[in-house]
């Protein structure tokens, strides 16, 4: 931690796991192509295209949906998010 | 094995769910690369980017005051000349520090032509006090200082043409970008780095919680806009348009109207017909005048 | 290689600025401020000094700008007056919370309304609170070093605070005295290039500005306390100056007659020269007066007041300047450190404002004042030199 006031270091918001602020949560079914669009539009760089399909980091996806309304192929679902 | 896309935007930064900016920002970023200092003025970026201990940027990154992010990129760029050093400068701020409050700044940085690219993320109101008007809140939107009511249609005034404000003061490349359009938004802003001088990009960047849509909605509300000509995509170099959006299947101005609670009143409300028509007048001038 | 010249006041601060090799200048006119900014321009534009000089579109700006260019690692200089001061405000308190080591001239002008481009303090006192050092100079070559011995101060690592160096406006920048410029080799030693603690940079990113959760409190106590340890520097760096260069102004304050005065004056700025003055022809007349200068204002040398004042029965302050609804702003903060310790009773004279002469009749009749106050139940604040005429 700096001490220097206003100056703080690079990255730390990867601390605060904004998963948990999830109602609802995606998942990815076999229809799923790896075309990249929903990675693309993540507001949340929490979608990775990993061996051709998308991958989501429930650690930080907020649950916002777009990626499930933009996917062409409906390959993902929006759940209720269950604890 | 990874599609690896560099990200310099790092997640669990505190965007509501959904937003557009957020969106915008990460795909700017990975246009720019790590050899950016981003200058940013108060507002919804700056506040769910950086936070003590918590930032979110993976670039060098600095705010300083709501309306003076340009001037503020000014001194940033003539320490990096001092210095040698060759780093891009990038602002990257709201409407509000834009059209508003940081006009006379950045009015002077393009008049000393800094190398500057200053990329406006509109997300049409001061979102980040509470959905209060700006110049770039769109005609007939409902804010908190203009809502609709007896006496009132929502904002009265036109969107402020900030685009030709920068054009006039002959910046040699000035564009506008929408979130539901990215490989259009990075071509831009790799072009613009491509220019010397100062550079404008405006990006329409969506907000669910502002406009009244639900978060999924964001990227399809940002296609309606430009489907319907009330947000004009262009591309202006030298003076010339080189580059215009085109909309073979226009959609009418209602269709965006119905898709956010900002502008139910006026299809509710029959004393605001007229507004609505004005809407769709506005969406006609900018198809004309651009060629969309 | 040093050198004497008479010149007029803006242009050594000019030079004083010049050789310390700033990397980044702003400029927006104001005056009285315009020809220091004028003598940068045209040494930029010979040559002479290798600085970006950005020609900006308001003071707002002219702030903004250098706190970019601090931020990025590079030296950096602007100077306003009055309007300007205040329209840099919002910017300088920025400047003191992210810790950046820029040097201001704040040209003293009063503030409007009514409108006056005549002298006083107002506009600098409108920014004591701010967290941005201020030292105030009695002459032009007093300006000269001490704009040396304030880019050496802000930059401390210990200390990385914005630096202003006050100047009375007019009477300090637009008259003419014998300037000793001191060799540019020497002050490189004094002062070497700006090595800034952190910095705006690609291979080690960080974020500057950043909201406060909760550390709120404790970022303004540490610029409290690097405040406080400015009063340490000051005093080092006045008496390195006074090693290296041969000028010695006082450190935090400068004391004059002072041993055995039973009556002290205690002022800023140019207004100290005319009390000189007074005090030697009224020791002349057989009165125990002396006067102290006080040159750091914020960090506030209290207990170096204290010290010089102790002994005498009666202190004056004179402000050239009105803190409105109380007295003057020094007198206060004077009165305030003194409370409770055995020390001398302290009158607020106002003086000067709106450029109005303090004249030796003006010191004159403010000993006057004193005798006549027999009591220890003093005025809140005294006004002097009043024109009736213009009252209602």
């Amino acid at each position: 931690m700096l001490n220097i006031g206003s100056v703080t270091e690079a990255g730390k918001s990867r601390n605060i796991k904004t998963g948990q602020w999830r109602s609802f949560r995606p998942t990815v079914g076999d229809m799923c192509n790896g075309c990249g669009i929903c990675e693309m539009f993540c507001p949340d760089m929490s979608i990775r295209i990993i061996t051709g399909k998308c991958t989501i980091d429930y650690d930080f996806c907020k649950g916002c949906g777009i990626c499930a309304r933009e996917c062409p192929k409906d390959a993902i679902k929006m759940t209720e998010e269950r604890k | 094995m990874e599609t690896k896309k560099k990200d310099y935007l790092a997640p669990g930064h505190r965007a509501c769910p959904g937003c557009g900016t957020a969106i915008g920002v990460k795909l700017i970023l990975r246009v720019l690369g790590e050899d950016t200092i981003v200058v940013s003025a108060t507002g919804c970026l700056e506040t769910f980017t950086a936070t003590y201990e918590q930032s979110a940027w993976d670039v060098p990154w600095i705010h300083s005051l709501f309306e003076n992010a340009a001037a503020v990129a000014t001194g940033v760029e003539a320490a990096l000349e001092m210095r040698g050093e060759k780093t891009k400068v990038v602002v990257i701020s709201g409407d509000g520090g834009t059209f508003d409050i940081g006009m006379g700044a950045i009015s002077g940085m393009f008049e000393r032509g800094n190398n500057i690219l200053y990329i406006c993320y509109d997300n049409e109101a001061y979102m980040n006090t509470g959905v209060q008007r700006s110049g770039a809140t769109p005609f007939a939107a409902t804010t908190t200082t203009t809502p609709a009511g007896t006496c009132s249609f929502g904002k009265a005034e036109r969107k402020k043409d900030m685009a030709a404000i920068a054009l006039a003061h002959g910046l040699d490349y000035v564009a506008t970008a929408s979130i539901a359009y990215p490989r259009d938004l990075m071509d831009k802003v790799a072009k613009a780095l491509t220019f010397q001088g100062p550079k404008y990009i405006q990006l329409h960047a969506p907000c669910c919680v502002g406009w009244g849509f639900e978060p999924q909605e964001t990227i399809e509300v940002a296609r309606l806009a430009v489907q319907t000509g009330a947000v004009p995509l262009y591309e202006i170099e030298n003076g010339q348009m080189t580059k215009v959006f085109k909309v073979p299947a226009k959609k009418p101005a209602l269709e965006y109207l119905k898709a956010q609670g900002r502008f139910k009143h006026l299809l509710q409300d029959p004393q605001c017909a007229h507004a609505a028509e004005t809407v769709q007048q506005i969406c006609d001038e900018n198809i004309k005048r651009y060629g969309i | 290689m040093a050198k004497t010249a008479v010149m007029e006041g803006s242009l050594a601060v000019a030079h004083a600025v010049a050789s310390c090799r700033p990397q980044v200048i702003t400029a927006y006119p104001i005056s009285p401020q315009t020809h220091i900014m004028e003598e940068l321009a045209k040494f930029t534009a010979n040559g002479e000094l290798k600085a970006k000089y950005i020609r900006v579109d308001s003071e707002f700006s002219a702030a903004s700008a250098i706190f970019g260019s601090s931020a990025t690692g590079a030296r950096s200089y602007t100077a306003s007056s009055s309007q300007g001061l205040l329209l840099m405000t919002e910017v300088i308190y920025a400047m003191a919370g992210t810790r950046l080591p820029v040097v201001l001239t704040g040209v003293n002008r009063t503030i409007s309304a009514p409108i006056t481009i005549q002298v006083d303090h107002q506009d600098t006192m409108a920014l004591r609170d701010t967290g941005m050092i201020q030292l105030y100079v009695e002459n032009a070559q007093e300006a000269y070093a001490t704009h040396i011995q304030a880019f050496k101060l802000a930059e401390d690592h210990d200390i990385l605070l914005p630096t202003m160096v006050c100047m009375d406006g007019w009477v300090l920048t637009h008259s003419f005295e014998q300037i000793k410029l001191a060799d540019q080799n020497l002050i490189d030693q004094y002062l070497p290039p700006f090595a800034p603690k952190y910095r705006l940079d690609p291979k080690n990113p960080l974020t500057y500005g950043a909201i406060a959760n909760d550390e709120v409190p404790e970022f303004r106590i540490m610029i409290h306390e690097a405040m406080e340890r400015a009063l340490g520097k000051i005093d080092a760096l006045a008496l390195e100056y006074q090693k290296m260069f041969g000028d010695y102004f006082g450190g935090v304050i400068e004391t004059y007659k002072c041993e055995d005065a039973k009556t002290v004056i205690v002022a800023m700025g140019s207004i100290i020269g005319t009390i000189k003055e007074a005090v030697d022809a009224l020791r002349e007349r057989g009165e125990k007066v002396g006067v102290v200068k006080v040159r750091s204002y914020r960090p506030f040398p209290g207990a170096a007041l204290f010290d010089a004042l102790k002994g005498a029965d009666t202190v004056a302050v004179i402000d050239r300047s009105l803190s409105i609804g109380k007295s003057g702003p020094l007198a206060g903060d004077l009165k305030s450190y003194f409370y409770g310790k055995r020390g001398p009773r302290v009158f607020s004279f106002i003086a000067g404002m709106g450029g109005r002469d303090v004249t030796m009749g003006t010191i004159d009749s403010m000993i006057e004042k004193i005798k006549a106050t027999e009591t220890a139940d003093l005025p809140d604040v005294d006004f002097f030199d009043v024109k009736r005429q213009y009252l209602d």
